[in-house]
């Protein structure tokens, strides 16, 4: 199995490498389309703002080449909020894999944003195993994507939001699998496992 | 639900860890890499490496360390310790550092802070605070404690958050070394006023400090150095004492 970790300006290009090395995957972080489009899986990292990254990769003609690949495909953290139809950071227009919006946390006396730190898994299903539920996973984020019927996984933060998602062969999580730890590699190693 | 965080800091020098480790089962208890990896693996939510070399030279070497805590590390961590600037930053970064800590240099040229968040994004940045009281005013303090400041710690924490600042590290310095308990009326006030994370730092001796912090100062983190680092408590049994106050950590001992 060959993994390929779509490079460009995303924040946790490094860690998501580290994350592969420790897991002993055979992977290449690339940008160049014939070697995404070769590889069995491909990993789409993220960290930093919406608009910004979306027009990166426009002009880049990778937002087409990520909607048209055939193999399990997943999204980290700001990777998936760009595969949903639209964001309100910025009010920008997104990849539209998964048809849901992404939405700000609405900050509150008891409840700070962003997100930040370990929060538990609940409802884990589909390519997610149970042995997930409770397990925590480390979150950074402003922005969700509300609960859809293809979410794979929930976290509570005031309200329910997809901590995970998977449609056809597009996979997403809203946490950072290569820093969370042992729960963390479960993920990566489930997504590795899918076949469609 | 989101969990409280428990953050062993570690101080290094030249690459490695300053003060004595007593450690079970570590080879080599000055080695940093090594050091993170254990903690990871005992439970603890995040890292903090310090880097207090005396040299820029001494310096240069710290961006090598972080690439390889990175590669042995499954948890986030944070570094800091003479950043000045951008330029400082893009190699901890590329080497693999989830954030960076900003003290001093943040207080001497605020806009550091906005240039950081624009370049990295705010979870990206922690502005580290050192304050004691003079008078009955928390004033900050700048190297190490030693140089008090014209700034107010509350209104400083609320500028360093309007600039852009992901979390505040708020260390009292009339707390830190004495193990008797973390400043909870400024942390309570903090928390008041701020609408990110805020680290308590400084004072941790006991089990319940770490229980004051969160429950009494609404802390969303704490950290501590010798405390762990001398085996005097560890991490599991700290959250084990924690859950049963129905503080909830990210488990990862056996109920």
């Amino acid at each position: 199995m060959k993994v390929a970790v779509i490079k460009y300006n995303a924040g946790n290009i490094q860690s998501v490498r580290y994350a592969l090395e420790r897991l002993g995957v055979d992977f290449v972080v690339t940008d160049a389309p014939e070697e995404i489009q070769r590889a069995d899986k491909v990993i789409f990292p993220g960290v930093g703002e919406a608009s910004t990254t979306m027009n990166y990769l426009r002009a880049r003609q990778l937002d087409t080449l990520i909607r048209d690949l055939k193999q399990p495909v997943l999204g980290i953290c700001l990777g998936m909020q760009l595969m949903c139809a639209h964001s309100e950071e910025n009010d920008t227009p997104c990849l539209g894999i998964f048809d849901q919006p992404v939405r700000k946390f609405v900050a509150a006396s008891t409840q700070k944003v962003p997100h930040m730190g370990w929060n538990d898994l609940i409802g884990c299903t589909d390519w997610l195993p149970a042995s997930l539920n409770g397990k925590f996973v480390y979150f950074v984020h402003s922005f969700y994507v509300p609960l859809a019927p293809y979410t794979s996984a929930q976290c509570d933060y005031g309200i329910r939001f997809s901590a995970a998602l998977h449609r056809d062969n597009f996979y997403a999580v809203q946490f950072h699998p290569e820093k969370s730890a042992d729960a963390g590699e479960l993920v990566l190693q489930s997504f590795f496992q899918a076949t469609s | 639900m989101l969990t409280k965080r428990i953050i062993p800091c570690l101080d290094i020098k030249d690459g490695r860890t300053v003060k004595g480790v007593n450690f079970v089962g570590l080879r080599d208890a000055g080695d940093p890499v090594e050091l993170g990896a254990s903690y990871a693996h005992q439970g603890a939510d995040e890292l903090v490496f310090l880097d207090i070399s005396a040299t820029d030279e001494k310096r240069k070497t710290f961006a090598g360390l972080v690439r390889q805590i990175a590669r042995h590390v499954n948890i986030p961590f944070t570094v800091g310790g003479g950043i000045g600037s951008v330029e400082d930053v893009d190699p901890l970064l590329e080497a693999g550092a989830d954030k960076v800590s900003i003290n001093s240099a943040a207080v001497k040229n605020p806009h550091l802070i906005d240039a950081l968040a624009n370049a990295f994004g705010s979870q990206f940045v922690v502005v580290a605070i050192d304050a004691r009281k003079v008078g009955n005013q928390w004033t900050v303090h700048t190297h190490g404690g030693a140089r008090p400041t014209e700034k107010k710690l509350f209104a400083w924490a609320k500028e360093a958050q309007e600039r852009g600042a992901g979390e505040i590290l708020f260390t009292s310095m009339d707390h830190d070394g004495t193990k008797n308990g973390f400043a909870i009326d400024p942390l309570a006030k903090l928390h008041q006023l701020l609408a990110i994370p805020v680290i308590a730092s400084g004072g941790a001796g006991h089990p319940q400090h770490f229980a004051d912090a969160f429950l009494l100062g609404h802390a969303d983190a704490a950290l501590a150095a010798s405390l762990f680092h001398f085996g005097e408590l560890t991490i599991p049994d700290l959250k084990k004492i924690l859950h049963r106050q129905g503080i909830a950590t990210r488990a990862t001992y056996e109920n």
